[in-house]
């Protein structure tokens, strides 16, 4: 571990003048793209200092990550209030933040639908999957999936939905931050997006779990604490009247009144339905979200984390939807933050700056760099988990349970899964290059697609239904990743906007309500069809998986090293 | 505990009568939550798919409309159930597993 944090400290510190290097040649090379702005030294030194911050962590946690457990799960040491904390940091991407305030500023109250479909996924995570998973698995959530069906099949299966979810999320997140970052630091967006890269793999390589999970809790309380400054901000200036607020902001809009309800952004009732359905289950699914239940030490700290995780984002909404309207009274009045050639509402760097110039409104520049840094350090912390969630698909799923049949040592399968973040911080990287031009609005509804028609069924039938067997579980998987995925490159979204079809072949926008269904119906249709010696055993093998889930006997506890 | 020890306590666990008494009481209240917030959030849903009008209706003389406190309202519901979950889940039903795993060593 010596040789670990000496190199650890020799890349802090080139870390930090890399950083310094990099942001003084982006204030030379200041007039580039037309989207970029001014190099904003306040927000550059704050996230200076927050980098500077995580990477001490980075080196405390270095030195306590030992064990296989240390390294994928914290060594299950952390309090139910620490883990709802960190789930919030990894859930409040800098799209929720950025993205639905810049919602409610264009429409007003469909802001509130996303809002409302993120969040809803929660009590069904703690209902029915938060403890039994807890209970049932180690590292990730194919350990549930696969605790009495065949290890090779169905590992594979759990892992390839894990990466698959994984890569596209980190897609979304490396292309936002580029973008972002351009915007907010002035940096070039290739910089940003290796400097995402490199601070990931640095978090995740010698930090493991320890580190990533602090990342996540400092981020969101730096989230909560600037948005509920921001919000505050808002309603002090209407005397703390929503009505006052909202009455300034439909006189405003140029939408008026239409702003108060829903508008245009689900006008198909299916759709509206299809999109409920992602969001919910979906969130049931992301495989970052569900390694964050195996940190904490029993099934009792694990539900008290989603109901504080539950707490703080639902908070967390409903500040961003002050925030929006916020900045309809405040930022779009004022000329200093409107696109001098756009004009109307347009804001100067896109809608989706709406937050951040509201913070320049109501804090001045110095505000502007602390919530420019905080998006920043967002993206930071949901890149890290996500890197930590696909490196253990890799390494404890794919090199561990199928390539090595359960015989690797524990210390190969942190090498691999350390090798695994670096090839993933890579292909993020890449990623972020090939897909800079492209519009990845389309992603965050392919993600969440995917985690609820792929990992969700298969998740919650091996808990919940005796029936299930390999063959069924597998088969309906598949059918779930491949149709969803299927539907949303044939939708309007990828076939006409990104390949340039004339007309989709697939007319919704979102296809959870097909492909959910459809991965549930063939789980069960093979399930019983199988006949096979195998079912018959995994079939009886339920009950002692129901005495482990429902009462933690057996549990890997915090105890395991 | 060992893996003998383990499949010892299993064969008690399946002879507990608190065992089923146990799963049957916490299924049935974590499908009944589960059940209210899918009406609560497709009813919502449902609005805002076949009833716009009914959502953007004026709640007053104001501009507030009634959209407002029901999408708040979808909000702070999905907090209160957690909050009822886990209040149950770890007084009355882990105190029940923890009679369980007593009597099963």
């Amino acid at each position: 571990m010596k040789t670990t944090k000496n190199a650890l400290a020799v890349l802090l510190a080139a870390g930090g003048m890399m950083l310094l290097a990099t942001a003084a040649m982006a204030a030379g090379a200041d007039l580039g793209g037309a989207e970029k702005q001014a190099t904003n030294w306040h927000a550059i030194i704050m996230f200076v200092i927050f980098v500077g911050m995580t990477l001490g962590i980075t080196y405390w946690a270095a030195g306590r990550t030992k064990t296989a457990a240390d390294f994928y799960a914290a060594g299950g040491g952390i309090t139910g209030f620490q883990n709802g904390l960190a789930i919030a940091g990894d859930y409040m991407s800098a799209a929720s933040f950025l993205g639905i305030s810049a919602l409610v500023y264009g429409s007003g109250y469909d802001g509130l639908i996303f809002s409302v479909g993120w969040l809803v996924g929660w009590p069904i995570i703690l209902f029915l999957i938060a403890e039994r998973l807890r209970n049932l698995g180690k590292y990730t959530f194919a350990d549930v999936a696969g605790y009495r069906l065949a290890r090779m099949p169905v590992r594979t299966f759990a892992a390839t939905g894990s990466l698959i979810v994984v890569i596209f999320y980190l897609i979304g997140q490396m292309v936002g931050a580029g973008q972002l970052i351009k915007l907010l630091f002035g940096l070039d967006y290739l910089y940003a997006v290796i400097i995402v890269g490199a601070l990931m793999m640095v978090y995740v390589t010698f930090g493991g779990m320890v580190a990533t999970t602090w990342v996540q809790i400092i981020k969101a309380c730096l989230l909560l604490g600037g948005a509920t400054f921001i919000a505050f901000g808002v309603m002090n200036t209407f005397g703390f009247s929503f009505e006052a607020l909202f009455a300034k902001a439909v006189e405003i809009h140029p939408k008026h009144a239409a702003i108060m309800g829903p508008g245009t952004l689900v006008s198909n009732p299916l759709d509206a339905i299809s999109l409920g359905a992602a969001l919910m289950f979906g969130t049931a699914g992301l495989p970052h979200i569900l390694m964050r239940f195996f940190t904490v030490p029993d099934a009792k700290e694990a539900r008290k984390s989603v109901f504080f995780a539950t707490g703080f984002i639902g908070y967390f909404y409903i500040l961003t939807f002050i925030i929006g309207f916020g900045a309809i009274t405040l930022v779009s009045t004022n000329p200093e933050y409107i696109d001098a050639i756009k004009g109307g509402m347009n804001l100067k760097g896109g809608n989706n700056m709406a937050a951040v110039w509201l913070a320049h409104a109501i804090g001045g520049d110095l505000f502007l760099g602390f919530i420019s840094a905080v998006a920043f350090a967002t993206i930071l912390a949901v890149v890290s988990g996500l890197t930590l969630a696909g490196a253990s698909a890799i390494s404890h799923d794919l090199y561990a349970n199928v390539f090595m049949h359960g015989q690797a040592t524990e210390g190969k399968e942190v090498t691999v899964s350390k090798i695994a973040s670096i090839c993933l911080g890579v292909v993020a990287v890449l990623l972020g290059m090939v897909f800079e031009k492209q519009n990845v609005a389309f992603i965050v509804a392919l993600t969440f697609s995917v985690a609820a028609s792929a990992n969700f069924p298969v998740l919650v039938l091996s808990m919940f239904w005796s029936g299930l067997t390999t063959r069924g579980a597998v088969i309906g998987g598949i059918i779930g990743l491949v149709s969803s995925v299927l539907m949303v490159v044939l939708s309007k979204a990828v076939w006409v906007q990104s390949f340039g079809f004339q007309a989709e072949i697939f007319p919704y926008a979102y296809p959870a309500v097909f492909s959910i269904p459809a991965a549930f119906f063939f789980s069960w249709l093979f399930s019983v069809l199988d006949n096979s010696p195998r079912a018959a055993a995994e079939r009886a093998a339920y009950e002692a998986q129901a005495i482990r889930s429902e009462t933690g006997l057996g549990a890997e506890g915090a105890a395991a090293h | 505990m060992t893996k003998a020890q383990n499949l010892l306590s299993a064969e008690h666990i399946r002879n507990n009568p608190k065992f089923a008494e146990l799963v049957r009481k916490r299924t049935s209240f974590a499908w009944t939550l589960s059940a209210i917030i899918l009406v609560i959030y497709f009813g919502f849903i449902g609005l805002v798919a076949f009833d716009k009008p009914f959502l953007a209706a004026k709640l007053g003389a104001g501009v507030m409309t009634v959209g407002f406190p029901i999408g708040v309202g979808v909000i702070l519901s999905a907090i209160i159930l957690t909050g009822i979950y886990v209040y149950r889940a770890n007084g009355e039903f882990d105190e029940l597993n923890r009679q369980i795993i007593e009597e099963s060593r």
